[in-house]
């Protein structure tokens, strides 16, 4: 059986990582080399960087540390923030990282999808989607409440796509991986959309990482089991020490979920 | 010396920085004149099968390996490198692979519960008591997977050496004389990743 996977999510700016890490006494928590060593003897299964660089000159600071992480850290590493074009797939690629998330360059130009899964393969080409749940119908007919509108820029920009018809556009243009989040969740600590995942993982055939929401142990089983995740991926309640990864996942082995121990 | 074959399709850096954490000494190898002062070699393979097969033609590297492996060299193919050793794929039904084994690797299908490409961590049944990749590594061990197309455990017959479910079994590891071969990323999973390549390392020094 494949395990459902446990993904801490790290910020990073400047070559650093932000907010730091504080479930254990790192000599620098905001050396990112020593946060993925340090998650990776907790049994992390995967690790993602979100390249949060906001001025264009500190944009390559992300593939040195992608470069230096690659060197010392030996599991699989997603890369994404600030991702517009092939050449920068590419460039995270030669650093190291195993694959690369897109979300609003994606969205102003699909075709990026098509070309960079093509040229790299689908498997390291990760769409992520920033969704957010419509107050009212988006159609006449349609359930209150259960649609989701995509949005661009970290979540600043609304579109005119619908995020389940945008997660199977997606995919039909190569995407192998869809990282899920929900703008309505992210940051309050009350789990994640179900109703979100549920309606994503139900629509495509590829896996789907829940994220957005995460406060309490059984955020994760929910996301797991109802909102038929294929992993989860959580910042802060790793960061601040609030769960460890192996209590994670020794919560959700107790509860019949196949998690790597 | 081991012989980490570049074939033009880029992202060996794992393979190459797993060797040089472990102390092992490797080096790309870019054309097949390069290959003289290897003593074993690695071919991890990236991308589609049709694209790999056919940049090894380009790189004039399919005779080189074949060579390789008839003369009993040490082999280990990682992932695609895996899948090139059959004769044909459904990936790219026009393209013939290497053709050391025989048999056609085939597309997972997707399910309710099985998401294609497969991508994450699934256990390895050691099926050959003495392969050299499995040695201090426990039964059912979890390795880190990425792939759409499989190795037929009937095809893959005595020559299985791993055996993984995943919608049903099939041949994630081949043991065969000094060929070895994995589905899945030992240079992306953690510990037993490491071990398993210091296993290969070890044992081409021991032929």
């Amino acid at each position: 059986m494949l395990a459902k996977r446990i993904i801490p999510c790290l910020d990073i700016t400047g070559g650093r990582v932000v907010k730091g890490v504080k479930f254990v006494q790192l000599r620098d928590a905001g050396d990112p080399v020593a946060v993925a060593r340090a998650y990776e003897q907790q049994g992390a299964d995967e690790l993602t960087f979100l390249d949060i660089t906001a001025s264009h000159e500190d944009r390559d600071t992300i593939v040195e540390v992608v470069r230096a992480v690659a060197r010392q850290v030996f599991m699989p590493l997603t890369v994404g923030g600030g991702i517009r074009s092939a050449a920068d797939v590419r460039k995270m690629l030669v650093a190291g990282a195993d694959k690369v998330s897109i979300n609003t360059a994606a969205l102003l130009n699909p075709d990026i999808l098509t070309e960079t899964s093509g040229q790299f393969g689908s498997q390291c080409i990760v769409l992520a989607i920033d969704a957010r749940r419509n107050p009212s119908p988006a159609a006449p007919g349609a359930t209150p409440g259960l649609s989701w509108t995509v949005f661009t820029h970290g979540g600043r920009h609304p579109t005119a796509r619908d995020a389940v018809a945008w997660a199977r556009e997606g995919v039909a243009r190569g995407a192998g991986e869809i990282l899920l989040t929900s703008m309505d969740k992210d940051g309050t600590q009350s789990g994640y959309d179900l109703e979100l995942t549920r309606a994503i993982a139900a629509a495509v055939p590829v896996p789907v990482i829940a994220s957005g929401g995460v406060g309490a142990l059984e955020h994760f089983y929910d996301g797991l089991v109802a909102g038929q995740a294929d992993a989860v991926l959580a910042a802060s309640v790793f960061h601040f020490g609030t769960f460890t990864i192996p209590q994670v996942k020794s919560y959700l082995q107790g509860r019949g979920v196949e998690v790597r121990i | 010396m081991i012989g980490i074959l570049d074939y033009g399709m880029g992202n060996l850096g794992s393979v190459q920085n797993a060797c040089r954490f472990l102390e092992v000494a490797a080096r790309i190898v870019t054309r097949p004149a390069e290959l003289a002062g290897c003593r074993a070699l690695i071919l991890p393979g990236v991308g589609a099968f049709g694209d790999c097969m056919q940049h090894l033609t380009v790189h004039d590297f399919v005779a080189p390996v074949r060579n390789w492996i008839a003369a009993g060299r040490p082999f280990l193919g990682i992932c695609l490198g895996l899948q090139l050793l059959f004769e044909a794929s459904e990936e790219s039904p026009e393209m013939p692979g290497l053709g050391i084994l025989p048999g056609r690797n085939r597309r997972l299908t997707p399910g309710p519960e099985l998401k294609v490409p497969q991508i994450g961590w699934n256990r390895v049944r050691p099926v050959q008591p003495d392969c050299p990749l499995f040695r201090g590594i426990p039964a059912d061990t979890y390795f880190y997977f990425v792939h759409s197309y499989y190795a037929d455990l009937a095809e893959a017959g005595t020559a299985a050496a791993g055996v993984t479910e995943y919608g049903q079994p099939y041949a994630s590891a081949i043991w065969k004389d000094n060929l070895l071969a994995v589905q899945f990323h030992p240079e992306k999973s953690q510990r037993w990743g490491l071990q398993m390549l210091r296993n290969f390392s070890a044992w081409s020094s021991e032929q």
